[in-house]
C-alpha cells in the first residue's frame, strides 16, 4: 500500500487488514515504554492547512512511538503565506527526504493532487467535505473493539447530523457498508447531498423514528455557520429535532453505543455530557486514535520489520 | 503584385455544392475556382475540405490584463492553427471592453498580429458588474456588434430588459453567459451523483435553465435579439428548441469539451477538466448533439479559456474555471460531435459569422470574389494533443490522451496563407 486517500482506495481486504495490525499497535501501546524502533530512520511531515487538535496530536504521538522523525508544517508561519504554491511547498519539504506526508486540506482533491508532486507517500488527514480515512478506521476499530464483531452484518448504524459538509460521513459510510452494516442517514434534507439515491444506505429525516432501532449512533458536528448559509433556521430547531437529549437517550435500545468524532457543538447535537450515555464510546475514539495511526504509519512506511523489541 | 496563391485538389463544401477543385486566389480575394488552375505557389489539398475560414464567437485572448495566460498574438496563431480567420473576443479583460479606448486597443493588437480577424465584443454592463448599462452606442458605433457580460451572467432582471430594449434600437445582439448566481455560490462541478461522493458543491443545471427561460421571455416582450453561450444541459436545449418555433430571434451556442467530455472526469481531481458551465452528464450531451443536428443549436463555439499552469495546479475549489479550445476544437467535432462535414462547417463557420454580423467576409461560400478567408483540413486525419507543443501561451487542455480526428492543414486569411502544412508561417 503506498498512499492512505480514502476508504474506497482501501478496499475490504485493506481495512481489515488494517484492524488487525491495530490490535499490534494497541499492545505495544500498554507496554510501560510504549515505544518500538519500526520506523526509525523514517520522516514523517504533517501538512495541516486547518485546525486540527487530535488528529493531528494523534499522528505525531504515533510517529514518535514507532521511533519516526517527524516534521511539523506551521501554515501561518510558512512560505506559503509569502504566496509559495502548494506545489512548490510540496517539492521543497520532498527536497528535504520525506516518506510520507499527513496532509489535511480544506480543497477537496488535494492529497490526489499532491501524490502527482511527490514520491512519497500520503495520508489523507482529511479534505474538504470528501474523505477523512483514518477517522473511519478509529470508529470502525472502536465499534470492533466494543462488540467483539469481526465484521458488522446484522449492526444498523445512524449517522445523524451534516451528512452534506461532512468528510467523517463520507468515509465512515463506505467503510460501515464496507464491513457488513446497514447505514440510516439521519438528517434534514439541506444537510444531505442532493442524491444519495447511489449510496447504499437509507434515509430518514426524523430521529425519533429511528432511534430505538439501531445498534450505533454516530452523531456529526453541526458547525454555526450552517445557519448563516440557511440549511437550518436556528440551533436551537436543529438541536430540538436531530440532538441527543435526555429523553432520546431513553429512548436507545440497552447496548446501542454512541459516538462522536469531535470537537463536540455541547448543547446543539450534544444536549448531555457523553458520561451520561451507559455505552458512549466517545473517549475510546481518542484513545484508538493512536493505535490505528500507528498501524497505518506501518503498513505504509515499515520494510516487514518486527514490531517487537524496545527502542 | 503580391504572387498568386493555388489550393490544389481539394474539396470545395459550399452551402449548395461540393465538388472536386482548385482555389486561387490573388491578393486577398478569392478570384477563381474550378479546375487545373496554376498560380505562383501551390498548396496540396487532396483528400481535404476547403472551406470557409471558421468563426470563433467566444475566445478568451486575455489581453490587456492576462497576459501571462494568453497574448492576442498567442491566441491569434492558436485560432489560425485551429482554423479560424476570425475570433469574438470577450471582453472580461482587465481593463473590462467596455469603453471605445479598450475596443480599439483589441482590435489594434489583432491587427498587428495579422493571423485573424479579432472581433471585439462589448461588455453589456459597466465593468461587468451588473449593475449600471455600459455605453453601447458608443461601442457600437465603434463597430461592436455582439455585447456580453461573459463569466457573469446578467442578475437583475430588469436591467437585463432594460439593456435588450436599448439594443434593438441599435441594431445589435446581446449574449448571455446564463448562470443565475445565488444558486452557484462555490460551485466546483455539475450538482450530480459524482459531486455527492466528493464532497464539492454543486452547479445545479436548474441555475442555467432558469435564466434561459427568463431571457427568451424577456426576448418575446423586447422583440430584441439574443445569443445564447455556452448552453451545455438537456433542458436549455428545450427551451431555446420552443423559443424558435415561436419564431424569436435567438440563436445559441455549445461547446466542443460539452459535446465531448463529462462530470466523471472531475473524479481525477485535475482542474483541466474544471470549466463554467461545468461539464454535464451523458443525457446532457446526447441533448446537445440532438440540438445540433435539429437547428436549435447555431453554433460550436470554444470558450477558449487560457489560464497560467500556476493557477490550474491549485485545488479544485481556488483553481479558476476554463480550458483551451482553439487548436482542439474540429478534432474534437470531428471525433465526437455527431454531425456531418458539412454540418461542422455551418456551425463552426456560416452561421457563428452571421451571428456575429461578420458575413461580408467570413463565412461565405468560397466561389470568385469573395475575401479569401478560408480552412483547408483533412476530415480523416486522426492526431493526439501535445500541449507543451500548442502555439497557445497556456497548456491547459482537458484532451491529453484522447485521439482526435480531422486537422487543419493550411489557413488562408485575407489572402495569407497564415498556416501550411499545420505549421504557423508567423
Amino acid at each position: 500500500m503506498k498512499h492512505l486517500r480514502s476508504i474506497d482506495e482501501l478496499g475490504l481486504d485493506g481495512l481489515t487488514g488494517l484492524l488487525q495490525l491495530t490490535d499490534h499497535m494497541a499492545e505495544i501501546n500498554q507496554r510501560p515504554v510504549p515505544k518500538v524502533p519500526a520506523l526509525r530512520g523514517r520522516t514523517i511531515a504533517s501538512l495541516f492547512f486547518e485546525d486540527s487538535t487530535r488528529t493531528r496530536l494523534s499522528f505525531e504521538t504515533a510517529a514518535k512511538r514507532l521511533s519516526a522523525d517527524t516534521m511539523t508544517f506551521n501554515v501561518s508561519t510558512s512560505s506559503v503565506n509569502k504566496g509559495e504554491s502548494l506545489r512548490d511547498t510540496v517539492a521543497t519539504i520532498t527536497d528535504m527526504g520525506v516518506d510520507a506526508f499527513v496532509v489535511r486540506h480544506k480543497s477537496v482533491g488535494i492529497p490526489w493532487q499532491i501524490s502527482q508532486w511527490t514520491s512519497a507517500s500520503i495520508i489523507n488527514a482529511g479534505d474538504g467535505a470528501h474523505q477523512h480515512p483514518t477517522q473511519a478506521l478509529v470508529d470502525c476499530y472502536t465499534i470492533r473493539e466494543a462488540t467483539h464483531a469481526q465484521n458488522f452484518s446484522g449492526m444498523k448504524i445512524a449517522i445523524v447530523g451534516d451528512i452534506k459538509h461532512s468528510r467523517v460521513a463520507r468515509s465512515n459510510i463506505q467503510a460501515f457498508t464496507l464491513l457488513g452494516a446497514s447505514v440510516v442517514l439521519v438528517a434534514p434534507p439541506t444537510l444531505l447531498p442532493p442524491d444519495v439515491s447511489h449510496w447504499p444506505v437509507s434515509v430518514s429525516h426524523k430521529l425519533d423514528e429511528i432511534i430505538d432501532k439501531v445498534d450505533v449512533l454516530y452523531m456529526l458536528r453541526l458547525q454555526s455557520e450552517r445557519m448563516a448559509q440557511g440549511h437550518v433556521p436556528t440551533l436551537r430547531e436543529y438541536s430540538e429535532q436531530y440532538g441527543l437529549t435526555h429523553k432520546r437517550v431513553l429512548a436507545l435500545k440497552s447496548d446501542a453505543i454512541v459516538m462522536h468524532p469531535g470537537p463536540m457543538n455541547r448543547g446543539v447535537e450534544m444536549q448531555i455530557d457523553p458520561s451520561d450515555v451507559k455505552n458512549s464510546l466517545i473517549h475510546r475514539q481518542v484513545a484508538n486514535g493512536v493505535s490505528v495511526r500507528m498501524a497505518v504509519l506501518f503498513e505504509l512506511l515499515g520494510s516487514g520489520s518486527s514490531l517487537g523489541g524496545q527502542a | 503584385m503580391s504572387k498568386s496563391v493555388v489550393i490544389k485538389g481539394g474539396t470545395v463544401i459550399n452551402r449548395n455544392s461540393q465538388e472536386v477543385a482548385d482555389v486561387k486566389i490573388e491578393n486577398d480575394c478569392v478570384t477563381e475556382v474550378g479546375k487545373n488552375l496554376k498560380g505562383d505557389i501551390h498548396l496540396d489539398a487532396s483528400g481535404c475540405i476547403v472551406s470557409s475560414g471558421f468563426v470563433d464567437l467566444h475566445a478568451h485572448l486575455r489581453e490587456p490584463g492576462k497576459e501571462e495566460a494568453e497574448t492576442i498574438e498567442t491566441g491569434s496563431r492558436a485560432g489560425a492553427l485551429g482554423g479560424y480567420t476570425a475570433l469574438v473576443a470577450m471582453p472580461n479583460t482587465d481593463p473590462p471592453q467596455d469603453s471605445v479606448a479598450v475596443i480599439d486597443f483589441v482590435r489594434e493588437q489583432g491587427k498587428r498580429a495579422g493571423l485573424v480577424d479579432v472581433v471585439p465584443s462589448g461588455c453589456i454592463t459597466l465593468g461587468r458588474q451588473g449593475e449600471s448599462l455600459a455605453p453601447m452606442a458608443e461601442l457600437a458605433n465603434a463597430g461592436v456588434t455582439l455585447f456580453t457580460d461573459d463569466g457573469n451572467g446578467v442578475q437583475d432582471a430588469a436591467l437585463m430588459r432594460r439593456a435588450l430594449e436599448y439594443a434593438k434600437g441599435l441594431g445589435i445582439t446581446l449574449a448571455q453567459h446564463c448562470e443565475v448566481a445565488e444558486l452557484t455560490k462555490g460551485a466546483v462541478m455539475n450538482e450530480c451523483s459524482c459531486c455527492t461522493d466528493l464532497g464539492l458543491p454543486g452547479w445545479p443545471a436548474i441555475a442555467e435553465e432558469l435564466m434561459v427561460f427568463r431571457d427568451i421571455e424577456l426576448v418575446r416582450i423586447t422583440g430584441a435579439s439574443m445569443h445564447f453561450l455556452h448552453l451545455s444541459t438537456m433542458r436549455s436545449v428545450d427551451l431555446v428548441r420552443a423559443a424558435k418555433r415561436d419564431g424569436l430571434a435567438i440563436t445559441a451556442e455549445v461547446t466542443p469539451h460539452h459535446l465531448s467530455l463529462t462530470q466523471e472526469l472531475l473524479a481525477s481531481y485535475n482542474p483541466v477538466f474544471k470549466v463554467n458551465p461545468p461539464l454535464r452528464s451523458i443525457e446532457d450531451i446526447r441533448a446537445l448533439k440532438a440540438g445540433l443536428l435539429d437547428g436549435t443549436i447555431d453554433a460550436i463555439a470554444t470558450d477558449h479559456a487560457p489560464h497560467p499552469r500556476r493557477d490550474k495546479e491549485m485545488s479544485l475549489d481556488m483553481a479558476p474555471p476554463g480550458m483551451l479550445g482553439l487548436e482542439t476544437a474540429l478534432g474534437v467535432v470531428l471525433a465526437e460531435g455527431g454531425c456531418e462535414i458539412r454540418d461542422v462547417i455551418a456551425l463552426m463557420s456560416w452561421n457563428p459569422a452571421k451571428i456575429a454580423r461578420i458575413d461580408a467576409e467570413h463565412g461565405r461560400d468560397v466561389v470568385a470574389g469573395i475575401k479569401a478567408n478560408l480552412c483547408v483540413f483533412d476530415p480523416q486525419l486522426t492526431w493526439s494533443v501535445d500541449p507543451e507543443r500548442l502555439a497557445s501561451k497556456s497548456i491547459n487542455t482537458p484532451y491529453v490522451g484522447r485521439t482526435l480526428r480531422g486537422r487543419v492543414r493550411h489557413t488562408i486569411f485575407k489572402g495569407t496563407a497564415t498556416v501550411i502544412d499545420g505549421q504557423a508561417q508567423k
